[in-house]
């Protein structure tokens, strides 16, 4: 016993330590993740107080439905585009001298650009592309386009545009540390060995790449689909977007004791980004295999 | 390394300590009027006279407002008048939200010394809290026509107007009804102040595009025929209108109250605002005081401000028209050159009920997503 009482003295605070360092992170997770979703889940099969499937089976509204459709392409256009450019774009920078002014350029303009979303970022698209806007005059005036009478901006369209201008950057910065993993030596062992360039990236530099490049499109693809304050900047008529659909069930005058149908809606957006990060699980399991 | 490791354990125990403290709710303050009882007062006289009223608000200081824009109804120069007049601090939260916005804000601040103190809302989400309100007649209560006020003072019209289409006579051809907006001049210029299914004053517009085409306060179908015939026609657009995108050109048409219409032309003089003839929908805000109000005494006399002349006569200059108008034009202390000033409106207006309003957003509410898809 007296040997026990010991050795838990001496080790109860050195487990302790770890543990309670944790503590604010577990805590922060509870508040801000665990909580949230159980609320989202719980609403969703809720209505007038009491457990119901009703809530969840609007859903199946075709209007609805068109939105969920709007959202998953909206959201996986923009991560192509911003994957394929932005990875083309640090492959460039990454070619470059490591301290050259022109990766110091591009990674702080990137590093500015992929956080400038929301109203502002929909404003300046509004004051160069929109009716009025100083581009679209020029472009009427000089071409005859058309565009200050389009309406295109505020379209699908126009979010495609509007969102792949923080998808390129922010590809940008996530990609480049892969591309810097990638060292000068295991091309200059592959062409010893007689590879040409096209079977050093077939062979070795995309295997290597792709499930950072996966991981990457990933993340755009998460990051468009929930953005909401561009969208809800631009966007004032109907619900092209999931994310517009919560706001008008949250917040409408005319249309009330819709709250709940926000919770369904949700609770979709998270199964949604559910079924994509298995997916991308499972498939980075597969193409990384080898590289283990 | 051990050392190393202890302070950053005894630096996130701190953090988490200072968090736990970040987290606490603003203790709220036992308000000293509350023992005066203006949180429970249904009038002036219950309180011992507006002196009395005068004297517990001023101890508050304080009134805590929402969704005011300073530019709707003329609210900017109200709040500073109040101010000035009493001497109180009026917190303006949230100048851009809507109805049910102050809704979720005073469920969500409850007990807290943020929470509204007041509301200013539309006749849906008016209709379906009134169990949040603060019974209160004002002293002028009974000069209120009927029509436009709960018999106890749950809540009472406070200003109104009608639906009017505002458009800039430098950028484009003349308006003069619904049936213009879809000219081809028009092409991308024609806005709608929010969505109809979220927006109370878009709602109207909708309305008022229905009775212009055959429709009624019964019947929003044709609205939405209408809205639909003007988005084929390339006329629509989905911005949402406010001063900003009025006076630098991107709505040069914007559906909305001809009050808010009416506050653009101080700015714009090409600004004009036609009700149109076969169409007036008319529509009256609903005003009532927070039960849980943090400042309850402050919250009453900002409604004996509101109904007394001089606060009538400030919507008015707004180019609202303030529900007292007919009691004040007869008693001579309307400001009849502002009076003048508003569109003519002649005939019967369209005012819905709450059954028609419900009924129409219920139709809204399925059918719109069909017009902008």
């Amino acid at each position: 016993m007296g040997q026990g009482d010991q050795l838990s003295r001496q080790f109860r605070p050195a487990r302790l330590l770890p543990v309670l360092g944790v503590v604010p992170f577990l805590g922060y997770l509870l508040v801000f993740l665990v909580v949230p979703t159980l609320t989202v889940v719980v609403g969703a099969f809720v209505e007038d107080g009491r457990p119901s499937l009703a809530v969840v089976r609007d859903l199946a509204d075709p209007a609805v439905l068109g939105s969920l459709t709007n959202s998953l392409v909206l959201s996986a256009v923009t991560a192509l585009i911003g994957g394929m450019v932005g990875a083309l774009l640090a492959y460039a920078v990454v070619t470059g001298p490591a301290d050259g002014a022109l990766r110091r350029l591009v990674t702080s303009v990137c590093g500015v650009l992929a956080q400038f979303g929301g109203v502002t970022l929909a404003f300046a698209f509004i004051a160069t592309l929109g009716i009025s806007g100083v581009v679209s005059v020029w472009l009427d005036q000089n071409l005859g386009t058309g565009l200050t009478s389009s309406t295109w901006l505020f379209s699908l369209k126009g979010l495609v545009l509007v969102y792949a201008y923080f998808q390129i950057p922010l590809m940008v910065i996530v990609f480049l540390p892969a591309l810097d993993g990638i060292r000068v030596q295991w091309r200059e062992a592959a062409e010893n060995l007689g590879a040409s360039t096209g079977q050093y990236w077939r062979m070795v530099g995309l295997p290597l790449l792709t499930p950072a490049f996966l991981g990457s499109l990933l993340l755009l693809f998460a990051n468009a689909f929930a953005a909401y304050a561009t969208a809800a900047a631009l966007v004032s008529q109907g619900n092209p977007i999931i994310p517009l659909w919560i706001r008008s069930a949250l917040t409408s005058e005319v249309v009330l004791g819709h709250a709940n149908f926000a919770y369904a809606l949700a609770l979709e957006m998270i199964v949604v980004v559910a079924v994509v990060m298995t997916g991308y699980s499972l498939l980075v399991r597969r193409t990384a295999r080898w590289l283990g | 390394m051990n050392r190393f490791r202890t302070s950053i354990v005894a630096a996130s125990v701190i953090g988490l300590v200072l968090a736990g403290a970040g987290c606490a709710p603003p203790a709220a303050e036992p308000s000293s009027s509350s023992a005066s009882g203006a949180a429970t007062a249904t009038s002036a006289e219950a309180l011992g006279g507006m002196d009395a009223l005068v004297a517990a608000a001023k101890e508050e200081g304080q009134l805590n407002v929402i969704a005011l824009p300073p530019d709707w109804a003329n609210y900017g120069e109200i709040i500073k008048a109040f101010g000035t007049r009493y001497g109180i601090e009026v917190n303006s939260a949230q100048p851009d939200a809507n109805s049910q916005d102050e809704i979720n804000a005073a469920t969500r601040l409850k007990g807290t010394d943020r929470a509204p103190d007041v509301f200013d809302l539309g006749q849906s989400v008016a209709l379906a809290n009134t169990a949040m309100f603060a019974p209160y007649k004002v002293a002028s209560f009974d000069s209120i026509d009927d029509a436009f006020k709960d018999p106890d003072g749950t809540w009472v019209n406070d200003y109104g107007g009608y639906m009017s289409i505002g458009y800039d006579s430098a950028k484009v051809p003349e308006i003069a009804s619904v049936e213009d907006l879809l000219k081809p001049e028009l092409k991308g210029k024609v806005a709608l102040n929010g969505d109809p299914t979220t927006a109370g004053a878009a709602f109207s517009g909708v309305m008022m595009a229905s009775v212009a085409n055959g429709g009624s306060a019964d019947d929003i179908g044709p609205g939405v025929d209408f809205f639909s015939r003007l988005d084929d026609a390339g006329n629509f657009l989905p911005v949402d209108p406010t001063s900003a995108t009025i006076e630098s050109g991107q709505t040069p048409v914007v559906v909305d109250w001809d009050y808010t219409n009416a506050a653009v032309t101080a700015k714009l003089d090409s600004w004009k605002v036609v009700v149109p003839q076969n169409a007036q929908v008319g529509g009256y805000y609903y005003q009532a005081v927070n039960a849980e109000a943090p400042h309850p005494a402050a919250a009453r006399l900002w409604q004996e401000f509101l109904y007394s002349d001089e606060g009538q006569n400030l919507y008015l200059a707004g180019g609202a028209r303030p529900v007292r108008a007919e009691a004040m034009q007869e008693a001579g202390t309307l400001d009849t050159a502002a009076y003048a000033k508003l569109p003519e409106v002649t005939g019967e207006p369209v005012l819905l009920t709450a059954e028609q309003n419900t009924k129409a957003a219920e139709v809204l509410s399925q059918e719109w997503a069909k017009v902008t898809s």
